[in-house]
C-alpha cells in the first residue's frame, strides 16, 4: 500500500453545470456541522453543507478555491461529490453586491421586525461573508 | 373555376403565412439548440440527487419520515408545466389531458399550481382551483426561481394543507420526441428495483449530523431538483414542438402555393384561349 497514490476523484456539481471535476490530495469545506478536512479513505460519510469556501489541495499544484453555498456532500473512499445548489469561482463574484447583501442582511437581523424570517436573513448575511471573504 | 385573381390573393396570402413559419421554425430551432444545452446539463446534479436519496431510502427504509409518507389531507397539489404561448403544436394540449385524464385527480380535490398560462387558462376554465400562476417562471427558468416556488408548495405540504404534491409537465427524450409526463413528488416513491439495486451496493453510508435531519435538508432539495429539471426540460420540449409544427405549417403551404400555382396557370391558359376564340368569332363575323 506504500506505493499507493494519495490523490482521489472530485466533483462539484451544480443545477446548472458540472462546476469542477478534478483530483485532490486534501480537500476542506464547511459543513453544518463544522469544518470538514477529507483525505483519501475516508469513511463513507454524507454531509449537509453550510455556506464557506471549498478548498482542493493537490500535491504540486496550485489550490482550486471556491465558494459554495447550501447543498450536501457524499464522501466515499475514492471519491467525494458535492451537490451544491449554488457555486462561485472567485473571480465570478461581483464584491458591490455581496457587500449590498452583507448591508441588507445586517439591516434585517438588527431591526428585529417580527415580520422578517431570521433564518434567511442568517443564511444571506453568510453567504454574503463567504462571497467577500473568497473575493479579496 | 375561381378567377385569376381570387386564385392570386390567395396564394400571396399563403406565402406570407409561409414566411411567418419559416421564420419562427428557425427561432425556435436556436432556441432549441439552447435549451437543449442547458438540459444536458442539468442532468447530471438530478442523476446523482436520485442516487443519493435512492441509496439513503434503500438504507434506511423504516425511518419515519412526513416527506415519506401520505399526508392527512385529500387535496393534492398539481404543478403544471406548460408555455405562456401557442403554436407548439399538441405540446400544451398533451399536459392537460394528461392531467384531466388522470382519474385520481379529481378537480374538486386539486389545487393547481401553474406554471404557463395556457395550462392554467385551460384548467381554470374546466374548474380547477388554480392556487397560484406562476407563468412568469417558465420565461427564464433559473434555479432560485424553482426553489422558491418548491419552498412554497412544500410548506403547504408540511402544514397539511395538501397531502400529496404531482408534476406535469413534458419531458425531453429527444430533438423529435417529447412525452407528457405526471410524476408523484411527494410522498416520495421509488422504483423498487432501483431501491434493491442500490441497497446491493456494499457501501455503509453513516449521515452527519444524523439520517433524519440530513433528509429533512436533502429531500426539499431533491424536489427543487425535480422541479427545475422539469422546467429545463419543459422549455425544450415546447421549442422543439414549436419547431416541429412550424416546420410543417411551413411544407403544408409550400404544397398549397404549388397546388395553386397550377391552378393559376390553369386558369391564365384558359382565359388567353377563351380571348382567342372570341377574337376569331370576331374577325370571321367580319370578314
Amino acid at each position: 500500500m506504500a506505493e499507493d497514490s494519495k490523490v482521489f476523484q472530485v466533483e462539484i456539481i451544480t443545477p446548472d453545470r458540472v462546476f469542477h471535476t478534478g483530483e485532490a490530495t486534501m480537500i476542506e469545506f464547511n459543513t453544518a456541522a463544522g469544518e470538514l478536512g477529507v483525505y483519501k479513505r475516508h469513511i463513507p460519510l454524507t454531509t449537509v453543507l453550510a455556506p464557506g469556501i471549498v478548498r482542493i489541495h493537490n500535491d504540486g499544484e496550485e489550490d482550486v478555491v471556491a465558494a459554495v453555498h447550501s447543498g450536501f456532500a457524499e464522501i466515499l473512499p475514492e471519491k467525494v461529490t458535492l451537490l451544491a445548489e449554488i457555486a462561485e469561482w472567485p473571480d465570478e463574484i461581483d464584491k458591490s453586491r455581496a457587500e449590498q447583501a452583507k448591508r441588507r442582511a445586517e439591516e434585517r437581523l438588527a431591526s428585529k421586525a417580527e415580520s422578517i424570517d431570521i433564518k434567511r436573513a442568517e443564511f444571506a448575511l453568510r453567504k454574503a461573508l463567504v462571497r467577500l471573504d473568497i473575493a479579496k | 373555376m375561381a378567377s385569376m385573381r381570387d386564385i392570386k390573393r390567395r396564394k400571396g396570402s399563403i406565402q406570407s403565412t409561409q414566411q411567418i413559419t419559416k421564420a419562427m421554425k428557425l427561432v425556435s430551432t436556436v432556441k432549441l439548440q439552447k435549451a437543449k444545452n442547458r438540459a444536458e446539463q442539468t442532468n447530471p446534479y438530478f442523476n446523482y440527487m436520485y442516487q443519493t436519496v435512492t441509496s439513503m431510502l434503500a438504507k434506511s427504509g423504516t425511518i419515519d419520515h412526513p416527506y415519506l409518507k401520505k399526508g392527512d389531507s385529500t387535496k393534492k397539489a398539481v404543478v403544471v408545466i406548460t408555455s405562456n404561448r401557442g403554436l407548439a403544436g399538441g405540446y400544451n394540449s398533451n399536459v392537460i389531458k394528461l392531467v384531466l385524464g388522470e382519474e385520481a385527480l379529481d378537480p374538486k380535490d386539486v389545487l393547481v399550481y401553474a406554471i404557463g398560462s395556457k395550462g392554467k387558462e385551460a384548467l381554470e376554465r374546466r374548474g380547477y382551483e388554480i392556487r397560484e400562476d406562476a407563468s412568469s417562471i417558465i420565461e427564464a427558468p433559473v434555479y432560485e426561481d424553482a426553489a422558491a416556488l418548491c419552498r412554497r408548495v412544500l410548506e403547504a405540504y408540511t402544514s397539511g394543507e395538501i397531502g400529496e404534491i404531482y408534476l406535469a409537465y413534458t419531458h425531453f427524450k429527444n430533438t423529435v420526441s417529447h412525452i407528457p409526463t405526471l410524476l408523484k413528488l411527494l410522498p416520495v416513491e421509488f422504483d423498487e428495483e432501483d431501491l434493491e439495486k442500490s441497497a446491493e451496493s456494499n457501501v455503509l453510508m453513516n449521515y452527519e449530523p444524523n439520517e433524519e435531519e440530513a433528509l429533512d435538508e436533502i429531500i426539499p432539495k431533491y424536489v427543487t431538483s425535480l422541479f427545475y429539471g422539469a422546467l429545463v426540460e419543459a422549455v425544450a420540449s415546447e421549442n422543439g414542438a414549436r419547431m416541429q409544427a412550424m416546420d410543417s405549417a411551413t411544407s403544408n403551404a409550400e404544397e398549397m402555393i404549388s397546388d395553386l400555382t397550377l391552378k393559376y396557370n390553369r386558369a391564365r391558359q384558359g382565359s388567353i384561349t377563351q380571348e382567342l376564340t372570341e377574337i376569331i368569332a370576331g374577325a370571321s363575323a367580319i370578314s
